[in-house]
C-alpha cells in the first residue's frame, strides 16, 4: 500500500513540477528578448555616457574585446569596448572592479584615450553606503565627473589620489575608502589601457556577432 | 459580516501579514528605503500572493495532504521567477535596485501561510479575495514604511518612481525637505526596525482604544497572539 500510495504521490509532484517549471520556461522564452534589449539598452546609454558621441562613430557594444590583467581587478575576463573614428582607434572603454571599496566589489567604467586621457568614468555597480559612499555615483553627486579630462602620466601617479593621501580628488566627508579605491582603480586600469592600447586594437572583436 | 468583508478586514487590519503576523520581514526592511522601491516590491508581493492563493485553490483537492508543503512551494515559486522575468523585462531600472529580493519573495511566509491556512481550504473566488487583501495589507505597510523612510532620511517622496511607472512619473516627485547631508539611520537597516516598531505600536494604540471604547471594563486578559496557519 505505501508503495501504491508512493507511486501516486511521486506522479502528482512530478505533474506539477512539468507544469510549473514549463510555464517558467514559457515566460522565459516569451521576455527572453525583451530583457536582452533592455539590457543591451542600459549597457548602450552608459557606454555613450563617458565618451562624446563626436569622437567615434561605430556601434560601441558591436566592438569589444575581454581582458584577465590583474590591473583591472578580480572576477576577470573584463570586456572593453573599443571606440573607432572612421576605423582608427580613438578610445578604449574599460570595465574593471574594484574590491577595495568599503562593502563588496565597486563595478568602474573608464573610457580612456590613446594619451592615457580620461574621457569619462561611471560606477555601474556599488554597495557603498547610502549617503555616504554612494555620492560616486553620477545620480548623487557630480564627483566622477571630476575625472574627465585628466591625464595619467605615470604608473605611480600621485596626482591620482585622494586629497587625505596628497592627490588631487576629492574625498567625502565621512566617507574616504570609496572614492579611494575608485581612484585607485582608474589610475590602475587607464594606464593599463594606455599601456596595451595598439595591442587591444590589434585582438579580434569578439561582439560582432551581437545583435540588438 | 459576509466572508468578503471579514477577508477584508483581516487581510488589511487585523491580521495584517507585516504588522500581527510579522511575516516577510526580510524584504519589508530590507527595500523600503524609498517609496518607489517599496510599492515595487508590494505590488510584486500582491501578484505572487493572488496568483499561488488561486492556484493553490483550483489544485486543493487534487493534492493529496502529505505532499501539499512541496506542491505549494513550486507553485509560489515558479510565479515569483515569473514576476521577476516579467519585472526584468518590463521595468528594468526597478528590477536593478530592488535586486536580490524579488526572488526572496519566494521566503515571504506570509505566502505560504495564506496558501496552507486559507486557499487550501477555500474557494478559489473567496482565495482570491484573500490573496489581494493580506497582499494589499502588506503593500500598504511597505508603502508607509517607505515614505516615512524617504522622507526622514532623504527629504523626498517618489524619487526615482519613473523607474517603476514609465517617465511620466519624473513629476511624481516631490521634494519636502533639502538636507545638506542625508540623516543616515532613517535609510539603513536600523531605521527599518525602529520604523516598523513605531507603525505597529500606533496599530496596537488604536486597537487598545477601541477595545476600551467597547467594554468599559477591562479586566486583565492574555496578550492575543496572532494566528498564522490553522491546525488540519
Amino acid at each position: 500500500m505505501i508503495f501504491a500510495s508512493m507511486k501516486k504521490n511521486g506522479a502528482i509532484l512530478t505533474a506539477f513540477a512539468l507544469v510549473t517549471t514549463g510555464s517558467v520556461a514559457l515566460v522565459q522564452q516569451l521576455t527572453a528578448p525583451r530583457i536582452e534589449a533592455q539590457e543591451k539598452n542600459h549597457l548602450m546609454q552608459t557606454l555613450t555616457q563617458v565618451i562624446p558621441t563626436s569622437k567615434y562613430n561605430n556601434q560601441l557594444y558591436l566592438d569589444c574585446v575581454e581582458s584577465s590583467a590583474p590591473e583591472l581587478g578580480p572576477n576577470g575576463p573584463h570586456r572593453i569596448y573599443r571606440a573607432k573614428l572612421d576605423e582608427k582607434p580613438v578610445a578604449l572603454l574599460v570595465q574593471h572592479i574594484t574590491p577595495e571599496g568599503y562593502s563588496g566589489n565597486i563595478n568602474i567604467l573608464t573610457a580612456v584615450y590613446n594619451n592615457a586621457s580620461i574621457a569619462g568614468v561611471r560606477i555601474t555597480q556599488h554597495k557603498e553606503t547610502p549617503g555616504l559612499g554612494d555620492k560616486v555615483e553620477i545620480k548623487k553627486a557630480d564627483w566622477v565627473l571630476s575625472f574627465n579630462g585628466q591625464q595619467v602620466t605615470s604608473e605611480n601617479d600621485s596626482r591620482f589620489n585622494v586629497k587625505k593621501d596628497g592627490g588631487e580628488f576629492d574625498q567625502f566627508t565621512g566617507a574616504t575608502i570609496t572614492p579611494r579605491a575608485v581612484v585607485k582603480s582608474v589610475r590602475a586600469a587607464t594606464w593599463y589601457a594606455h599601456q596595451n592600447f595598439d595591442a587591444l586594437f590589434a585582438q579580434d572583436n569578439l561582439c560582432q556577432q551581437e545583435t540588438l | 459580516m459576509s466572508e468578503f468583508k471579514t477577508l477584508a478586514h483581516e487581510g488589511l487590519w487585523k491580521n495584517n501579514a507585516a504588522l500581527v503576523q510579522l511575516l516577510g520581514l526580510c524584504p519589508l526592511l530590507a527595500v523600503t528605503s524609498t517609496v518607489t522601491n517599496a510599492l515595487g516590491l508590494g505590488i510584486a508581493t500582491l501578484l505572487v500572493l493572488v496568483g499561488s492563493n488561486v492556484t493553490v485553490s483550483v489544485v486543493r483537492n487534487w493534492v493529496p495532504k502529505d505532499i501539499r508543503i512541496p506542491v505549494f512551494v513550486m507553485i509560489i515559486a515558479a510565479f515569483v521567477t515569473i514576476i521577476e522575468l516579467l519585472m526584468n523585462a518590463f521595468t528594468f531600472g526597478l528590477y536593478q535596485s530592488l535586486g536580490i529580493f524579488i526572488p526572496l519573495i519566494v521566503t515571504n511566509c506570509a505566502i505560504i501561510g495564506r496558501a496552507e491556512a486559507y486557499a487550501s481550504k477555500n474557494s478559489p473566488l473567496l482565495s482570491a479575495w484573500d490573496g489581494i487583501m493580506m497582499g494589499l495589507g502588506f503593500a500598504a505597510v511597505l508603502v508607509i514604511l517607505g515614505a516615512m523612510r524617504e522622507v526622514i532620511g532623504q527629504g523626498t517622496l517618489f524619487d526615482g518612481a519613473e523607474l517603476l511607472l514609465g517617465e511620466w512619473a519624473t513629476a511624481l516627485r516631490i521634494s519636502i525637505i533639502d538636507f545638506d547631508n542625508q540623516f543616515l539611520v532613517a535609510i539603513l537597516p536600523p531605521g527599518a526596525f525602529l520604523g516598523l516598531g513605531l507603525i505597529i505600536a500606533v496599530k496596537n494604540y488604536f486597537d487598545e482604544r477601541k477595545k476600551a471604547q467597547a467594554q468599559p471594563d477591562p479586566s486583565p486578559e492574555k496578550a492575543p497572539r496572532a494566528r498564522v496557519t490553522s491546525l488540519t
